[in-house]
C-alpha cells in the first residue's frame, strides 16, 4: 500500500470498523555489517572478491592440486597472514558498529502507556507510541509533536546532525488535538518511508513538515515534548539517509592494479611460452621419452591436452612470484606503520585541545600528496566561527571598541567630535541594532552556550544575567552582543514585545510589529516596531549595495568610505539605517504585509514587492564591521597550497559577502583577481529570463577565462602562472542547481561542461549558500571530471560530512561544531595550518615512498623470476626450480623486505623543511608521476635487463662448471645460489643507491640484510635438515665460496647490473629548485654529511659488518671441511687472504677511530 | 590525573618520531663517482688480465668420442692419440637431462619400484641413468702400452662423500645384506653394494662417481669430474707422448642427439680453463675507464654551463 495508517497510542479509532495492529518494523538501528554466524563466510567471500587475493587463491589451489615444482606453503602462508589480518581488522571495525548500534539501541526512552510513563529501551519503540523527550536529547524516532511543555504549542530543534545547519528550527504541535494525551484517539495516515529529507508528505489531518521531529535531531530550549511515533527503526530518515562509508581506493592503488594486469600478462605469456616450447621440443624424435626418463603408466594414459593444461598451471605457479604477496603485506605495513608519523608529529599537536592528529584510516597516506583540488568550508575552517564586533561608523564617524577603561563605556569615537547630537544618533544606532534582528534569548539559568564564549567582560552583566543568543547567523548575535558592550542590552522577545535594557538601565519596550525576514535576493532584514510613546520605527540592516540605493543619497558618501575600508580588511560590513513611519503609512504597509502573507498566489512576489515597498526612503545611521577571525595562518596555507599547484574551492554555506571577504581576507581572490559572479543576483535581469541570462553568462565568461586565456603548455599540466590574468568564480547554491538541472534536459551536459572548464582556469572558486548535498555534489562533478584528478575536502561541521565522505580525501578539523565531520574523515587535524604539513610533507614524502616501494617490488621480482624462466629453455622445460625452495620463499620475506620498508618508513628524499618552504616542489610529483607508465617501463627495462645479467653471466661461467681448483664441479643447486646471491646483492644495492636518506635503521636493514642472507646460506647448508628429503643446498654456498672464479663472477654481475643506475644517477643533471637547494645546503662536495651525524658510527657498522662476515664465513667453511686432504688447499688460501683483510680492515678502523 | 592523561596525548618528541633521525646524506656526485669508476677500472682490468693469462695457460685438448660417424675412432670404441697433454682427466657429454621427477623430494617416480613393487635402491632417474663409461688411459712408450693411473679418490664434493649420503650399516657384517629386499635401478647392470669391486670402500652410496653424477648438472652441455692423474710417473703431469684411452662404451646417447667427450685438461687457482670471466673482466674495466673519462668530459662542460648561469 502506499500509506501507512498509525493508531495513535495503539487505540482504534471509533469510526473505523475494525482495529486492525497492522506489522511495522521496530526500532532497532542495525549499521553493522556482520553477525558472530555469517563473518567468517561473509568476510571470506568479501576479501576474496578482490582481484589479488582471488588471484593468489587460485595459485594457492593449483599449488595443492596439481604436481607443482614448489610447495603451496610457499603461497598459501603469506595470503592466509593478509587474510587473517585483514578479517581481524574488519572484525573489529564491525565490533565497534555493534557496540555503536548497541548504545543507540539500549538508549532508555519514556514511553506513555495506558496513562502511565514507563520507561523502555529505544529498540522497543513501535510505531503508535506516544514518547516523551525532554530538552536537549534526540529524538529515538521519526515524531508527530503532539503537546510541547511551551505555552505556544512550539518547541525548537537541532539538526546538526542530520544535514548540518545549527540553528534552531520551530516545529508545532499538530493544531486542534487534545490536552489530554490519554484520551486521544487518532488516526494519522502518511506516506511509506522515502529516504528524501526534505520532503514530507503527511497528508491527513494536514500535518506537515512542520510536525515531524527527525530521529537524529535534538530538543533544544523546550522542555518536554510528547510525540507519536510514525517512523521507525531503518524506516527513519536518518536511517534511510546513511549511506555507509564506502571504502576509498587510493591512486596508488589503482596503479598497482595497473601494473599487476601487466604482470600477469607477463606470467600468463612465460607459462604459454614454456607450454608450447615444450611440446615443441618433445614433438621432436627422442626427446619425449628419452630412456632415462621413462613416463609411468598414468602419464601415458592421462589426456595429452590435460597434460597439456596442468603443465601450463604448474609454468604459472612456478613463474608466480613475479606476483607477489609480500607487496601487499608490505603496502599494507607501510601505510599502517606510516601513518603513525602523521599522529605522532609534534606540529600537529594543538595545546589548546590537548590534541594532535588522527589518521582513521591509513589507505590513503600516499593520495595526500596527489591533491589537486581542495575544497573548504568556510566557517570554521577557514574561519574561526568566533564573530566578534570589530567597530562601527555611526554618521561617518568612526568608532572602535576600545577597552573598558575607556569613556563612554569603552564605547570611544577615534576620529571626530562627540557632541548631544551625536550622542542621539549613537544611541539610535545601538537601538536599532538591540532590536532589528530575529535572535531569541535562552533563558536564564540553563547552561551558557558555546556562543558565548567572546571576550565579553562581566562589567555589564550580573552572572545571574549571563545569557545565551540563539540564531540564525552568528553575526546576528555578534552585534546584538555589540550593542550590548556599548550599554544596550536585548532582554528578549516576549509575546511580541522586545525588551531592552539602555544605558541609564531603564528597561526599554517596544511592539514588534513585523519582521520582513532576510532572504539572499533582497539581502537586508527589517523590523517594525512600535515605541512606548507610539511612535512606529523600521529599521533595517543590510548588505552596503542593498541599502544605498534606499537611502538619502547625502548620507551614503560619509559611510561608503569606511564600509569599503572594511570590506577589504576582510571584515563583514552591515549598513544599518532607520525611518520613521507616519499612522498612515504603517497603516498601508500593514494591511499590504498582511494581505501579501496571505496571498494565495505569487506570495514570494507579492511579499517581495510590499517590502521593497516600504523599505524605501529611509535614512543611514551607519555600518558595522564584523570580524569573523581567520584560523591561524589560514592565508599562508592557502598560498602555500596555491603554490602548490592547488586549486582552492571554498564551498559554504554562508552568505556571498561574508564568504568573499574571507576569500580576501586568506588572499584566495587579490586585488588584481577579476570574479565572474554567476548568483542569482547577476542572473537578475528585465530582458531576460534566469536560465537564458545564465546561458549568456556561462558563455560569456567561458570566452573570458577559457578560450582567450594563453593555452596551456604542453607538459605543464596544471595551469598556474602568475602572469597571465586571475580570475575568481563565484556561484551560489540556486545558481548551482541551475546549472546542474536546467529547465531544458539538453543543455545540462553542456552547462556543467561550460561551468567546469571556467572554474578549472580560475585559481580561486568560491561557492556560497550551498547546502551539505550540494557541496557533495560539486566534489562529485570535479571527481568525475576529465582526467579524474584527486579531490580533497576539508571540513570541520556536520555539513562537510557529504564533501568529506564525497572526496578522495576527508579531512576533518576538531573544531567547535561537534565531532561528526572528524568522525567521517579520513584524517583529522586540530587546525586549518596543519594541512600545510599534512599535504606538502607527509604527503609528498608518503608518495615518493610508496610510488618507489612499489615500483621496487615489481622490479626486485621481475629479475627474481626472469632467471627462472630462462632456465627452463636449459632444462627441457621441465619446470625445474632454479632456486632452493627455501630461496624461493624467503626471498621476499626475509631478504629483501626489511630494506625496502626501511626506505618507505624513512625516506626523505628532500627535506622537510624545504618540502614546507617550496610549495612548487609538490608539483614535481603530481598527476601520479612517480607511478605513470614511463618509470614504469624504466624499472621494467632495469629488471629484464639484470635477470638477463644474472643469468647469462653464470652460465657463461658455467660454459666450464669445473670451478673449484681441484677441478671439482658444480651441479644445478650451485648455479641457482650464484645467480640469487647475485641477485639478492643487487637488488639490496640497487635500493641503497636509491636511498637519500641513511638513519641507522637504514644502515642496519640494508647491511643487516645482506648479512642475514649469508647467514642463513651458511646455515641452511651447513646442516643435514632432518624433516627435508633431499639435502639439495648442503654445502652449496659455501662450496660456492671457496670458489674464486664465483667471488669473481658475483662480483662483476652485481656492478654490471648498477652500472647503468650509477651513470644516470651520476649524468642526471639536477633540476629544478630543490636540487640546487639540496646542494646548497649540504656543502661538503664529496661525500655530504649531515652535520648533526656523526660519520664514525656509519663507517664502523660497515666495516664491522663486512669483517664479521668474514670472520663467520673462514670459520664455517674452516670448522665444516676441516678434516677433508684435498680441500685443505683453499683452506690455507682463504686463511692468508682472511688474515691479510683482517690486517687491513684493523687498520683502517684504527686509522678512521682516531 | 586529568593532566597525566593530557600530557600523555601529546605526542614524543623524538628524533624517530618526529622524523628527524640523523642521516647521512650521500650523493652520487661526479666528484665520487669519477675516480671510483677510474680505480674500479683499473682494478678489474688488473684482475682481468691476470684471469685472461691463468685460462690461456690452462690445457685443454678434448675429444668427442660419439661414435657417431662411421670415421669417428669411437666407432670402434677406441681412440689412438699422439698429444701431449697434462694431467687432468675430464669427460663431456653434450645431452639434455632434465629429470622431472626431481622437483618432488620425495617422490623418485617412476622409478622408485620395479614391477613386483620391490623398492629401488638407489630410486630415482638420476641414478638410474648414471654414466657408466669406463676409460682406462694407455701410454704407448715404444710400442708397449703403460697404463696411466687413474685417481678417483676426491673426485665428488668433500661434504658429499662424508655427511650427505650414508651407506645402511652392514647386517652381519655383509654389506650386501643390508640391501637386502631392494632391487637395482633398472638400467644398472649391478646393484648398488658392487659398484666398485676393486675397493670395498667405494661401494653402496659412497661410491665417488654415483655421487659426482648425483650433483646434477646446471645446464644439458654439461662436463664432470671422471678421474685425477696424481700417482706415479705422472704426478707432474702427463708427458708429451702418444696415449691411447680405452673406452667402455656402455652410455647410450643417439637416441636423444647426445654427445659424448672426453677432456683432458689441468686447472688453475680459477678452476678449469673459462676465457669468460677474464675477458668480462677486461670489458668491463676499460668500460669503467672510458666511463670516468666521458663523465669528467661530461661534468666538465655541465660544470662550466652551470657557472656561466650563475654568473
Amino acid at each position: 500500500s502506499f500509506s501507512r495508517t498509525i493508531y495513535v497510542g495503539h487505540r482504534p479509532c471509533p469510526d473505523t470498523e475494525a482495529f486492525i495492529p497492522s506489522k511495522f518494523c521496530d526500532n532497532r538501528i542495525v549499521s553493522s555489517k556482520y553477525t558472530v554466524w555469517n563473518f567468517l563466510p561473509k568476510n571470506l567471500f568479501e576479501q576474496f572478491r578482490r582481484i589479488a587475493n582471488f588471484y593468489f587463491l587460485i595459485i594457492f589451489l593449483v599449488q595443492v592440486i596439481v604436481d607443482t615444482p614448489t610447495s603451496p606453503v610457499t603461497s598459501g602462508l603469506p595470503l592466509f597472514f593478509v587474510i587473517t589480518v585483514t578479517a581481524i581488522k574488519q572484525g573489529y571495525e564491525d565490533w565497534l558498529r555493534h557496540k555503536a548500534d548497541k548504545e543507540v539501541n539500549k538508549y532508555p526512552v519514556t514511553v506513555l502507556e495506558d496513562g502511565r510513563s514507563v520507561k523502555k529501551e529505544s529498540e522497543k519503540i513501535k510505531v503508535g507510541d506516544v514518547v516523551e523527550v525532554v530538552e536537549d536529547e534526540t529524538f529515538p524516532c521519526d515524531l508527530i509533536l503532539l503537546q510541547s511543555s511551551r505555552e505556544d504549542g512550539t518547541c525548537f530543534v537541532t539538526t546538526a546532525s542530520l544535514d548540518g545547519e545549527s540553528n534552531h528550527k520551530t516545529h508545532y504541535t499538530v493544531p486542534d488535538t487534545e490536552k489530554d494525551l490519554q484520551a486521544l484517539t487518532a488516526t494519522i495516515e502518511c506516506e511509506q518511508p522515502q529516504p528524501d529529507l526534505y520532503k514530507h508528505n503527511l497528508p491527513f489531518l494536514s500535518l506537515g513538515p512542520e510536525n515531524l521531529l527527525l530521529k537524529g535531531a535534538t530538543l533544544k530550549n523546550t522542555k518536554k515534548i510528547y510525540g507519536v511515533a510514525v517512523y521507525t527503526g531503518m524506516e527513519t530518515k536518518m536511517a534511510l539517509n546513511y549511506q555507509g562509508k564506502s571504502q576509498k581506493r587510493s591512486a596508488v592503488e589503482k596503479s598497482i592494479n595497473a601494473f599487476l594486469l601487466v604482470y600477469l600478462c607477463i606470467l600468463i605469456s612465460k607459462a604459454v611460452v614454456c607450454t608450447t616450447l615444450k611440446y615443441v621440443w618433445q614433438s621432436k624424435e627422442g626427446q619425449d621419452e628419452p630412456w632415462y626418463n621413462q613416463k609411468t603408466q598414468k602419464e601415458k594414459d592421462s589426456n595429452m591436452y590435460l597434460k597439456m593444461f596442468t603443465d601450463f598451471l604448474s609454468f604459472m605457479v612456478l613463474f608466480n612470484f613475479i606476483i607477489p604477496v609480500s607487496m601487499y603485506v608490505t603496502v599494507e605495513m607501510q601505510k599502517f606503520l606510516g601513518s603513525f608519523f602523521i599522529t605522532w608529529d609534534k606540529d600537529f599537536f594543538d595545546p589548546e585541545i590537548q590534541e594532535g592528529a588522527l589518521v582513521n584510516t591509513s589507505d590513503l597516506n600516499e593520495e595526500l600528496g596527489q591533491v589537486e583540488y581542495v575544497f573548504t568550508d568556510k566557517t570554521g575552517t577557514l574561519t574561526q566561527n568566533n564573530m566578534e564586533f570589530i567597530e562601527c561608523c555611526i554618521d561617518g564617524f568612526q568608532y572602535r571598541y576600545r577597552d573598558t577603561q575607556s569613556e563612554l563605556d569603552g564605547f570611544t569615537v577615534t576620529d571626530g567630535p562627540v557632541n548631544k547630537l551625536q550622542q542621539k544618533k549613537e544611541e539610535l544606532f545601538l537601538r536599532a541594532l538591540c532590536l532589528c534582528h530575529t535572535v531569541q534569548v535562552k533563558e536564564a539559568g540553563s547552561e551558557v552556550l558555546a556562543d558565548q564564549v567572546d571576550g565579553i567582560d562581566g562589567l555589564l552583566l550580573q552572572p545571574e544575567e549571563e545569557r545565551g543568543f540563539i540564531a540564525s547567523s552568528p553575526d546576528e548575535i555578534a552585534l546584538v552582543k555589540g550593542a550590548m558592550k556599548y550599554g544596550f542590552t536585548f532582554l528578549g522577545l516576549e509575546s511580541k514585545s522586545m525588551k531592552i535594557k539602555n544605558r541609564q538601565n531603564d528597561i526599554e519596550e517596544y511592539k514588534l510589529l513585523h519582521v520582513l525576514n532576510f532572504d539572499p535576493v533582497r539581502r537586508r532584514m527589517s523590523v517594525i516596531v512600535q515605541t512606548t510613546s507610539g511612535e512606529t520605527l523600521l529599521f533595517c540592516k543590510g548588505a552596503d549595495s542593498s541599502i544605498f540605493p534606499r537611502v538619502r543619497p547625502e548620507e551614503v558618501d560619509r559611510i561608503r568610505m569606511h564600509v569599503e575600508r572594511n570590506a577589504t580588511e576582510g571584515y563583514r560590513t552591515l549598513c544599518v539605517a532607520y525611518k520613521q513611519l507616519s499612522a498612515e503609512e504603517y497603516a498601508m504597509a500593514d494591511t499590504g504585509l498582511r494581505e501579501a502573507r496571505l496571498a494565495l498566489q505569487d506570495r514570494e512576489e507579492k511579499l517581495m514587492a510590499m517590502y521593497n515597498q516600504v523599505e524605501m526612503g529611509m535614512s543611514l545611521i551607519g555600518a558595522t564591521a564584523v570580524e569573523d577571525r581567520l584560523q591561524e595562518e589560514a592565508a599562508e596555507t592557502m598560498e602555500a597550497l596555491q603554490g602548490a599547484g592547488m586549486k582552492v574551492w571554498v564551498l559554504t554555506g554562508d552568505k556571498m559577502e561574508t564568504a568573499k571577504s574571507t576569500c580576501y581576507a586568506c588572499r584566495l581572490f587579490q586585488r588584481g583577481t577579476e570574479l565572474l559572479e554567476l548568483t542569482v543576483r547577476t542572473l537578475e535581469d528585465e530582458r531576460l529570463k534566469r536560465d537564458e541570462k545564465l546561458h549568456e553568462l556561462l558563455q560569456e565568461y567561458h570566452r573570458k577565462a577559457v578560450q582567450d586565456a594563453p593555452p596551456v603548455k604542453a607538459g605543464v599540466t596544471r595551469s598556474w602562472s602568475t602572469a597571465n590574468q586571475d580570475y575568481g568564480f563565484i556561484i551560489d547554491g540556486a545558481t548551482l542547481s541551475l546549472v546542474m538541472n536546467p529547465p531544458r534536459d539538453a543543455d545540462a551536459s553542456q552547462y556543467k561542461s561550460l561551468f567546469l572548464q571556467i572554474c578549472q582556469n580560475c585559481t580561486a572558486v568560491l561557492c556560497c549558500r550551498m547546502a551539505p548535498l550540494q557541496k557533495a555534489q560539486i566534489v562529485k562533478m570535479v571527481k568525475n571530471s576529465k582526467g579524474s584528478p584527486i579531490t580533497l575536502s576539508i571540513g570541520d561541521g556536520a555539513n562537510d560530512v557529504s564533501m568529506i565522505l564525497e572526496a578522495h580525501v576527508g579531512i576533518g578539523i576538531k573544531g567547535k561544531e561537534g565531532r561528526q565531520a572528524v568522525r567521517n574523515s579520513d584524517y583529522a587535524v586540530p587546525k586549518l595550518k596543519h594541512l600545510k604539513k599534512l599535504l606538502l610533507a607527509h604527503g609528498h614524502l608518503y608518495y615518493v615512498r610508496i610510488a618507489h616501494l612499489v615500483q621496487y617490488f615489481f622490479y626486485k621480482n621481475l629479475c627474481f623470476i626472469l632467471p627462472q624462466f630462462l632456465y627452463q629453455f636449459f632444462c627441457g622445460y621441465s619446470q625445474q626450480p632454479l632456486y632452493d625452495a627455501a630461496y624461493l620463499t624467503m626471498y621476499n620475506i626475509c631478504f629483501t623486505s626489511m630494506p625496502i620498508l626501511a626506505y618507505s618508513l624513512l625516506e626523505q628524499h628532500t627535506s622537510i623543511e624545504i618540502l614546507l618552504d617550496n610549495a612548487a616542489l609538490y608539483r614535481e610529483i603530481a598527476n601520479n608521476a612517480m607511478l605513470r607508465w614511463h618509470p614504469f617501463l624504466y624499472w621494467t627495462v632495469l629488471g629484464i635487463f639484470q635477470g638477463l645479467m644474472f643469468f647469462f653471466g653464470v652460465r657463461f661461467l658455467f660454459s666450464n662448471p669445473a670451478l673449484q681448483d681441484n677441478g671439482q664441479v658444480f651441479g644445478n643447486w650451485s648455479y641457482g645460489t650464484i645467480v640469487f646471491t647475485v641477485l639478492v646483492f643487487t637488488v639490496t644495492l640497487k635500493l641503497a643507491l636509491d636511498t637519500r636518506h641513511w638513519t641507522w635503521i637504514n644502515h642496519f636493514v640494508i647491511w643487516g640484510s645482506l648479512a642475514f642472507y649469508v647467514f642463513f646460506s651458511f646455515f641452511w647448508g651447513g646442516i643435514i635438515w632432518p624433516f627435508l628429503k633431499q639435502q639439495r643446498l648442503y654445502f652449496v654456498f659455501a662450496n660456492m665460496l671457496s670458489s674464486v672464479s664465483a667471488w669473481l663472477v658475483i662480483i662483476i654481475l652485481i656492478l654490471l647490473s648498477l652500472l647503468p643506475e650509477i651513470l644516470l644517477v651520476v649524468l642526471r643533471k639536477p633540476r629544478g629548485p630543490h636540487s640546487r637547494q639540496v646542494y646548497f645546503s649540504l656543502p661538503f662536495p664529496l661525500l655530504s654529511l649531515n652535520s648533526s651525524f656523526l660519520p664514525y658510527p656509519s663507517y664502523f657498522l660497515i666495516f664491522s659488518l663486512i669483517y664479521i662476515l668474514f670472520c663467520s664465513s673462514f670459520i664455517l667453511h674452516h670448522v665444516l671441511t676441516r678434516c677433508d686432504v684435498t680441500q685443505s688447499q683453499p683452506i690455507t688460501r682463504y686463511l692468508k687472504l682472511y688474515s691479510y683483510v683482517k690486517q687491513w680492515l684493523v687498520s683502517l678502523l684504527v686509522a678512521g677511530l682516531h | 590525573m586529568k593532566n597525566e592523561g593530557e600530557a600523555a596525548k601529546r605526542p614524543d618528541n623524538t628524533a624517530f618520531t618526529q622524523q628527524r633521525l640523523p642521516a647521512w646524506q650521500p650523493i652520487l656526485s661526479a666528484g665520487i663517482v669519477i675516480p671510483s669508476f677510474l680505480l674500479i677500472g683499473l682494478a678489474f682490468i688488473g684482475i682481468g688480465i691476470g684471469l685472461f693469462l691463468t685460462s690461456q695457460t690452462i690445457q685443454v685438448w678434448e675429444m668427442d668420442y660419439t661414435g657417431f660417424e662411421k670415421d669417428s675412432p669411437c666407432f670402434r670404441c677406441t681412440i689412438l692419440s699422439n698429444q701431449n697433454c697434462t694431467c687432468e682427466v675430464t669427460f663431456s657429454l653434450s645431452t639434455l637431462f632434465s629429470v622431472k621427477s626431481s622437483y618432488f623430494p620425495s617422490d623418485c617416480s617412476p622409478y622408485a619400484y620395479d614391477s613386483e613393487k620391490n623398492p629401488i635402491v638407489p630410486c630415482g632417474a638420476i641414478a638410474n641413468s648414471i654414466f657408466n663409461d669406463t676409460f682406462e688411459l694407455y701410454q704407448i712408450i715404444n710400442g708397449t702400452k703403460k697404463q696411466v693411473p687413474l685417481d678417483g679418490k676426491g673426485i665428488s664434493w668433500w661434504t658429499d662423500y662424508n655427511i650427505k649420503y650414508r651407506n645402511p650399516s652392514s647386517v652381519n657384517s655383509s654389506f650386501a645384506k643390508s640391501f637386502d629386499g631392494t632391487v637395482k635401478p633398472i638400467n644398472w647392470p649391478k646393484p648398488a653394494y658392487e659398484l666398485d669391486l676393486t675397493d670395498p670402500n667405494n661401494n653402496g652410496f659412497l661410491n665417488q662417481d654415483f655421487l659426482v653424477w648425483m650433483r646434477r648438472a646446471a645446464l644439458p652441455q654439461f662436463r664432470k669430474l671422471y678421474r685425477r692423474i696424481t700417482d706415479g710417473d705422472y704426478a707432474a703431469g702427463l708427458p708429451a707422448g702418444n696415449y691411447s684411452l680405452k673406452v667402455h662404451y656402455n652410455y647410450p646417447v643417439l637416441s636423444f642427439d647426445g654427445r659424448k667427450k672426453v677432456v683432458f685438461s689441468n686447472v688453475s687457482w680459477m678452476g678449469g680453463k673459462n676465457d669468460f670471466l677474464g675477458i668480462a673482466y677486461l670489458v668491463v674495466g676499460s668500460l669503467c675507464v672510458v666511463m670516468s673519462v666521458v663523465m669528467l668530459v661530461v661534468y666538465a662542460k655541465f660544470k662550466f654551463s652551470d657557472d656561466d648561469d650563475d654568473a
